[in-house]
């Protein structure tokens, strides 16, 4: 992986019922993610997606980009932003800013429609040279 | 003394330890679930080719072994957290050795930064996760934005 270079684009559109899959493989269970009734009466457009679904897209894209293996991403920070809602396309997508002998770090960001929901991540990754 | 103030004053205290019994079939439903198809994380002979002891879970897999450390932490009565208004801000893990079906994990928390910002408060944790051998798996920071600053 070269400076410059982007990370192969990660295109994925969230089903209506993600939210409540992510809820009980990842054991988080608050409402404004589960219940579209609850997040209306909080202000939110309906139920939305958790921040650490889109983490895990964008560590996808960097577990891609450094070869498929798991072992090759050392490091991922990333900020919220915005809100992800589900049943509509999250695009992820970034490139490398550093790039040696068998290490990059790539600067990466989660998309919905125009609107970040990821944004600063930075992955350190091993491999994929 | 403010409410941060106080909460500055713990900066650095830690919270009682949780362990995790990592399944294969709750690595297999969080994989299936952030759409993961690479058959390490699935097929434990796959896994174990590729040098793995067992399924492997995928490095956000740590969220679920780490969040039952946090729990004590964010609802620490001496950090005012307000959940209604708390958002998560930040996320950032550094994985170490990776982590298989079989193992146990345990998870330490404790309270990293407490500081006010443009009126806001921010509660940043830090959790270190070890298996069974002693050995580092991950290192996470959480930080966490109440979006009102603490009442004096």
């Amino acid at each position: 992986m070269r400076p410059g270079e982007s990370v192969p684009e990660l295109r994925v559109t969230p089903d209506r019922y993600l939210p409540h899959r992510y809820a009980g493989a990842s054991g988080d269970f608050n409402p404004i993610h589960i219940d579209a009734e609850f997040g209306r009466s909080v202000g939110l457009p309906g139920n939305i997606l958790h921040g650490l679904y889109g983490m895990a897209l964008v560590a996808r894209a960097s577990v891609g980009a450094a070869g498929g293996d798991p072992r090759a991403l050392r490091r991922l920070s990333v900020q919220f932003r915005g809100m992800g809602v589900p049943e509509a396309e999250i695009t992820v997508s970034g490139k490398v800013r550093e790039g040696g002998e068998g290490h990059a770090v790539l600067e990466l960001e989660a998309d919905q429609g125009g609107t970040p929901i990821i944004r600063r991540g930075e992955a350190e990754v091993a491999g994929g040279s | 003394m403010t409410a941060t103030e106080a909460a500055t004053s713990v900066a650095g205290r830690a919270y009682p330890p949780s362990v995790y019994e990592v399944g294969s079939e709750k690595i297999r439903e969080y994989a299936r679930a952030v759409g993961e198809v690479s058959p390490f994380y699935f097929d434990r002979e796959a896994a174990r080719a590729a040098g793995f002891r067992d399924v492997v879970a995928p490095p956000m897999f740590c969220v679920v072994y780490s969040t039952g450390a946090l729990r004590p932490a964010i609802g620490d009565p001496e950090l005012g957290i307000d959940l209604a208004l708390m958002v998560h801000g930040g996320q950032e893990f550094a994985w170490s050795e990776p982590v298989c079906a079989g193992d146990a994990i345990t998870t330490t928390a404790r309270v990293a930064e407490v500081y006010e910002k443009r009126g806001m408060g921010f509660f940043v944790f830090e959790s270190v996760s070890e298996n069974q051998e002693g050995r580092e798996v991950v290192r996470g920071t959480w930080t966490n934005i109440v979006r009102r600053a603490p009442a004096p």
